[in-house]
């Protein structure tokens, strides 16, 4: 670094100083709440995880890994292999879909605003009210509500969507529901994406003579949308394993929440913060679901190579 | 990102985070300076009925040895009570039931000393369910109950007795299931929730024994859990109506012939359907059984980490047992509960006639109290379970229930020793 002209060192340190002064100013609100409410509680999470704490967050019986033990051979397990299918099937599902839309809307040539509004507009909507809405209108399991009247006119007998899961048709409304409350979003951002496609590459492929549709779409458009796809899935994906607000209005009750679709937030939220109260085995469970998600969200990058810097 | 980061935040920080969160919330209440004064503070869950948060805010405003606060708290009280009191910012006064993990982790005080003369007054069952280890920690305030309520033309027409058994109770919901109307309601999780107790009971069993001892270690239990899946496979079940068990709706619309639901319905089913109804308990499953209601009391108690534990247990004393013209005023003037002093029981008029006095008979005949203390959160968790499995999934009935022994067993071991 050059000196400018007529700098003395102890001005330096001085400017040096202040512009570090400046730098703890603005970053430190943030840190401290970072540290408060992030880093903090996940140290301590990780030591209740070792004791038994049951209704204390000051344990003292320390029981080693028993409680990862009993969370990975107990229901959660159940849980964590429920979800981890679950995901597998969500996060292309709601890929396909969000992609299939922002290409289409980003097509249409005639009230584009519109379209875009109409199905970003759920994504707005409340978990909760949407649970409601398919759990007591569209799925109610009565023979008045909107899917079974759909049967009745091809004669079939009413089906109790969310009481009975065999067969399971609770999954057709777990997932109509949240595809109906994620898919926009994830269009709008995929929309973003397709904006910044510059359009010299569309003229390029068209002077190299690759015919529109799919062959431009699978040469120029998908591999240019890359970085969107690489957050879409990332997003997709932690959002599939942290499912809770849907599932636990649509199929929980006053009494409790099934065995089954249960989501493994859901069976921690019993486990730790109902009336139970047991955060040591609920730290344990949040540790190894916070890992998984680490995991399989490292492996979905080696897989499709996100890492990779782009060409 | 809707969700993402608070949901990001839950998972990555787990259960301490939120408690953290929650005992923040706690700690807003309003009172002032903590130091300052005797203001004792008071929470109770959102009672339905219109007029009773008035009515408890006056009777607090009327002690004159202390200020009182009341909270009214909407939403899952019962978590959050628990929260509270893990945490160090609960109330010093709160209603609740008992649970056995609260008097383990000292997280409330005896009230054994409050009684007096008046211990003689309270309905024992309901006593009891307050009681651990022979000392009283909640004094009751109200009872609430559930049972089966059934159309009684409906049976007339399909020339039924009210059913006496379970096999009859089956018999009867086939019968009376017709295109338009099912035969039985018993919660959209097909009893589940709500029917744990009343099966057990009806099968001569019990969650747990008197001496602390797994109570459904038997094979009549999955015999009786098996009938709640024979009603879930019958087709005479409403299942999925857009108004739960504690809702008379479904009953009052004409979706179902019979439903369990509870003594709080009756004005509004009285209303819907006059005298075309009758109330049973739930039938006993064979000679071994019984038939049985569940009841449950929420009772005033002292928050072991509050500041001022004498003036809040003299603030309850005064509330709950001196004042027995509040007690009253809040057990009938707005919902319709039973009291748990004989005494106010025996003067309310409206407990007199019909079904609500058929259902004060049945507590105090077959009433067996819905959260025994013993009975933990973790222990109903690992029940609820295995009920799922057994009444929704098909899985079998005898391996889930010994699964749930085994779990009960340990929690058990862990509690006491």
């Amino acid at each position: 670094m050059r000196l400018p002209r007529g700098s003395d060192l102890s001005g330096l340190r001085l400017q040096a100083s202040a512009r570090s002064a400046a730098f703890w100013l603005f970053v430190a609100p943030f840190l401290i709440g970072l540290l408060i409410f992030n880093y903090i509680p996940i140290g301590w999470s990780a030591y209740l995880s070792f004791f038994d704490a049951q209704g204390t967050v000051t344990p003292d019986t320390f029981v080693g890994l028993s409680n990862y033990a009993d969370m990975l051979t107990g229901p959660f397990a159940q849980s964590l292999l429920t979800f981890s299918v679950f995901a597998l099937f969500i996060v292309p599902l709601t890929f396909a879909l969000a992609l299939g839309l922002a290409v289409a809307v980003n097509r249409i040539r005639f009230a584009r605003t519109f379209f875009r509004s109409v199905f970003f507009l759920p994504t707005a909507c409340s978990y909760v009210v949407a649970a409601m809405v398919w759990k007591l209108s569209l799925f109610s399991g009565v023979r008045f509500g909107l899917a079974n009247t759909v049967l009745d006119w091809f004669g079939q007998d009413p089906v109790a969507w969310l009481s009975n899961p065999d067969p399971p048709w609770y999954w057709v409304v777990l997932v109509t529901a949240r595809l109906w409350l994620q898919v926009g979003f994830y269009m709008i951002l995929f929309i973003a994406g397709l904006q910044r496609i510059p359009d010299s590459l569309y003229e390029a492929a068209f002077v190299d003579g690759a015919k529109p549709g799919w062959q431009v779409f699978r040469h120029v458009t998908f591999p240019q949308l890359r970085p969107t796809s690489i957050a879409v899935l990332l997003l997709s994906l932690i959002a599939a394993y942290q499912a809770f607000d849907e599932f636990y209005n649509l199929l929980g009750t006053a009494r409790g929440y099934p065995d089954f679709g249960r989501p493994p937030l859901v069976y921690l939220y019993y486990l730790a913060l109902g009336q139970t109260q047991d955060y040591g085995h609920g730290s344990a469970g949040a540790l190894i679901l916070a890992l998984l998600i680490a995991l399989v969200t490292l492996a979905q990058g080696r897989l499709l190579g996100f890492g990779r810097q782009e060409a | 990102m809707r969700g993402y980061s608070r949901r990001g935040f839950l998972g990555m920080a787990g259960g301490v985070t939120a408690a953290g969160l929650l005992a923040a919330c706690g700690s807003n209440t309003g009172r002032g300076g903590g130091s300052g004064g005797d203001t004792i503070e008071q929470w109770y869950h959102a009672y339905g009925e219109t007029g009773v948060q008035q009515a408890v805010e006056r009777y607090a405003k009327a002690y004159d040895k202390g200020t009182v606060h009341v909270q009214w708290n909407p939403g899952d009280y019962d978590s959050k009570i628990a929260s509270a009191l893990a945490a160090s910012s609960g109330p010093d006064v709160f209603e609740s039931t008992l649970r056995v993990d609260m008097v383990r982790s000292k997280q409330i005080v005896s009230l054994d000393d409050l009684l007096g003369d008046a211990r003689s007054d309270f309905t024992e069952s309901v006593l009891a369910s307050h009681t651990v280890d022979g000392q009283v920690y909640g004094i009751p305030q109200a009872v609430d109950m559930q049972m089966l309520f059934y159309r009684k033309s409906l049976l007339q027409k399909a020339g039924l007795q009210p059913p006496r058994s379970v096999d009859e109770l089956i018999d009867a919901a086939h019968k009376l299931t017709t295109g338009k109307v099912k035969g039985l309601f018993l919660g959209n999780d097909g009893g589940v929730g709500v029917l744990a107790g009343p099966a057990l009971w009806s099968a001569g069993l019990d969650y747990l024994t008197p001496d602390n001892k797994v109570g459904f270690d038997d094979p009549l239990a999955a015999e009786s859990v098996g009938k709640l899946r024979t009603l879930f496979t019958s087709n005479s079940l409403l299942l999925g109506a857009p108004a739960d068990w504690s809702d008379p709706s479904a009953f009052t619309q004409g979706l179902t012939a019979m439903q369990w639901t509870g003594l709080w319905t009756v004005p509004a089913v009285q209303k819907a359907l006059g005298d075309d109804f009758g109330v049973l308990p739930w039938p006993a499953l064979n000679g071994a059984g019984k038939a049985s209601v569940p009841f449950g009391a929420y009772g005033s108690m002292v928050n072991a980490k509050s500041k001022k534990i004498d003036a809040a247990k003299a603030y309850v004393k005064w509330l709950w047992i001196e004042r027995g013209d509040y007690q009253q005023d809040f057990d009938l003037s707005y919902g319709f509960h039973i009291p748990a002093r004989k005494s106010l029981a025996a003067k309310a008029d409206k407990l007199k006639s019909g079904p609500a006095a058929d259902a004060v008979r049945f507590v105090q005949d077959l009433g067996k109290p819905s959260n025994p203390p013993p009975w933990t959160a973790k222990m109903q968790l690992a029940l609820s379970d295995s009920l799922n499995k057994i009444v929704r999934s098909g899985g079998n009935a005898t391996t889930e229930l010994k699964n749930t022994v085994t779990q009960v067993q340990d929690e058990l071991k862990r509690l006491n020793g």
